[in-house]
């Protein structure tokens, strides 16, 4: 029998990891979404490929510049470690940088899509009405554009527990405090470990599994929203 | 009163609109694109203009010298878009209730109740706006500003999204409002059915500038300049040369013809005519061609069985610019049965309409 024995840190680790990476991703992706998609066309090329870099970088890049900026060498590690005694790398919250950069794409990308269809005469006619503007985007922006807001948060929840390149620079791996499933499993595979490595590759599969049906169900949500729009009913 | 007086600068033109407007439906109608809308959203502070001034009941809304620039939240416009824009994730009771502003939540729910019972919307209070009808979707916009108690109504072509069997009721509905309403009301529209059948005055917005406010009769009657007249509805137009104007006679060289009206100013460089006044005739009286103000012409196409026939002809014009006629007519009237044969119409000098620009 495994699973008594198991050891269950990884998919804790991973699952707060990837849980505290899409709350800051949520909120800041549909912050720089929102005002990215407004601006003119030569800024908004600039930032957007700025923002989607990390999308196509190698996480190893990702990784290498995050150790740079954040490492105990840096201007920012080294000030931490002064004033804190806190470091910022090889803890398990150094792994909610690495899978906040490199998810942080799919959720900017896909809201701003969201936005960019919103119709703005919504916004103007909550204005004339006197709403104030932040009670216009949360009431009636990011309801109208929930669909493109939800498949992002989706899709960078699943990137983010899936997150090892970066990660593994970054975080490491040491069993009982740094350990995610990926970097795990890379472990297990090294040590030979197979039957363990089966276990949490079946669970990564099937957490995937979830994702992906969740994406598909809000994709038929949308598709079959007006199935009798058309039809006259005065 | 509403004072307006600004200048926009748009990709390829200026924007430069003036106008007042006093308890009174006012039309502004302009070709797509002549910035129309534009105009709404300045004056709504959805926009800001590039320089000029913004009044309303004694309320600056927009000083470029004074650098004031009121919020759309605090200028009390009652904007109606063009699609309506209800917010598509709210019920229709609840798109009701944020057209209350924060400072009068007071017996909410029961002006809310009252709002749905004059906008005949009882029933429909849980629907979401895409199950409603176009008719429907505006009664709920045109209830969502009403409980918002705003200064002025200002309507995006109410009528254009809306199918041909419902714009009658629409327009009923719109009337009693406006009725009720004894505030100012400004409509934009590229259609001249709907300026004809709301408005009180109407001002032409073309190539960006708008023309002074006339009534709609008089737009009617005497648009003021050539576009005024397309948009007015006019079709049949031709560059003319005055021959006498005492005696009101001018060349009218697209047609081909001298024709003769005591309105003939002396600026007059166009004339034109609406296609219904021209009438058929087959006299061949004492009177010469040019007192009956007579047009030979040949028909080139026709089309329409219904109560009118339209007619496409030619003039003696030949290749001359507006050189075609457009021509209206009651089938028994004229009794032009043979396409091919060549016949007569006068225009009454009274229904001539003449331009200087």
């Amino acid at each position: 029998m495994i699973f008594p024995q198991m050891d269950w840190f990884p998919l804790l680790n991973s699952l707060r990891v990837a849980i505290i990476s899409t709350v800051v991703i949520f909120f800041s992706g549909i912050y720089a979404a929102w005002h990215i998609a407004k601006l003119p066309h030569l800024f908004k090329g600039i930032l957007d490929v700025i923002l989607t870099l990390p999308l196509v970088l190698p996480p190893t890049v990702v990784g290498f510049f995050l150790l740079k900026m954040l490492g105990p060498y840096s201007a920012i590690g080294s000030f931490l470690i002064n004033t804190a005694n806190t470091r910022l790398v090889m803890e398990w919250y150094s792994a909610i940088f690495a899978s906040v950069v490199v998810a942080f794409p799919l959720m900017y990308r896909t809201a701003r899509g969201a936005f960019e269809s919103f119709d703005p005469d919504l916004q103007y006619a909550g204005q004339t009405l006197g709403m104030p503007n932040w009670k216009i985007f949360w009431k009636i922006v990011v309801p109208t554009c929930k669909q493109g807001i939800l498949a992002g948060t989706v899709l960078a929840f699943a990137r983010a527990l899936g997150e090892y390149g970066a990660t593994s620079m970054i975080s490491g791996y040491t069993p009982g405090r740094t350990a995610t499933i990926s970097t795990t499993v890379y472990q297990l595979w090294r040590t030979g470990d197979d039957a363990q490595a089966y276990l949490w590759v079946l669970i990564n599969i099937a957490i995937s599994c979830v994702v992906l049906f969740a994406i598909n169900s809000l994709e038929a949500k949308n598709s079959t929203k007006h199935p009798v729009r058309d039809l006259e009913r005065s | 009163m509403l004072i307006v007086n600004f200048v926009k600068h748009l990709h390829s033109f200026d924007l430069i609109v003036d106008f007042q407007a006093k308890s009174e439906v006012l039309g502004i109608l302009g070709p797509s694109g002549c910035g129309k809308s534009m105009t709404l959203k300045c004056i709504a502070g959805i926009e800001k203009p590039d320089s000029g001034y913004i009044e309303l009941d004694g309320v600056v809304l927009f000083d470029s010298v004074k650098n004031i620039n009121l919020s759309p939240q605090d200028r009390h416009m009652g904007y109606l878009f063009q699609h309506y824009a209800l917010f598509p994730t709210m019920t229709v009771e609840q798109n009701l209730l944020a057209g209350i502003r924060p400072e009068n939540t007071e017996n909410k729910m029961s002006e809310v109740r009252q709002i749905i019972t004059t906008m005949k919307l009882v029933g429909l209070e849980n629907k979401k706006p895409d199950q409603l009808s176009g008719g429907q979707k505006q009664r709920v916009a045109l209830g969502r500003i009403l409980l918002n108690k705003p200064k002025i109504l200002m309507l995006d072509e109410p009528l254009s999204a809306l199918d041909q069997y419902l714009k009658w009721q629409v327009q009923l509905e719109l009337v009693e409002l406006f009725e009720r309403w004894q505030k100012t009301v400004l409509l934009v529209s590229h259609n001249r059915e709907e300026i004809f059948q709301l408005c009180d005055t109407v001002s032409v917005l073309t190539k960006g500038v708008n023309e002074a406010k006339q009534t709609v009769e008089e737009l009617f009657n005497a648009p003021q300049s050539l576009s005024a007249g397309v948009l007015a509805g006019c079709r049949n137009f031709s560059k003319i040369e005055i021959i006498d104007l005492s005696q009101g006679l001018f060349k009218a060289h697209d047609w081909g013809v001298t024709l003769h009206s005591s309105k003939l100013t002396p600026g007059s460089r166009y004339c034109g005519a609406y296609s219904h006044n021209f009438e058929v005739t087959n006299k061949i009286s004492g009177n010469s061609a040019v007192a009956e103000n007579l047009i030979p012409v040949s028909c080139l196409y026709r089309f329409g069985k219904g109560v009118t026939e339209s007619l496409v002809c030619s003039t003696p014009g030949g290749s001359n610019g507006h050189s075609v006629l457009y021509l209206e007519l009651r089938p028994v009237e004229g009794g032009i049965t043979d396409k091919d044969e060549p016949f007569q119409v006068s225009i009454p000098p009274q229904d001539l309409i003449f331009f200087n620009s």
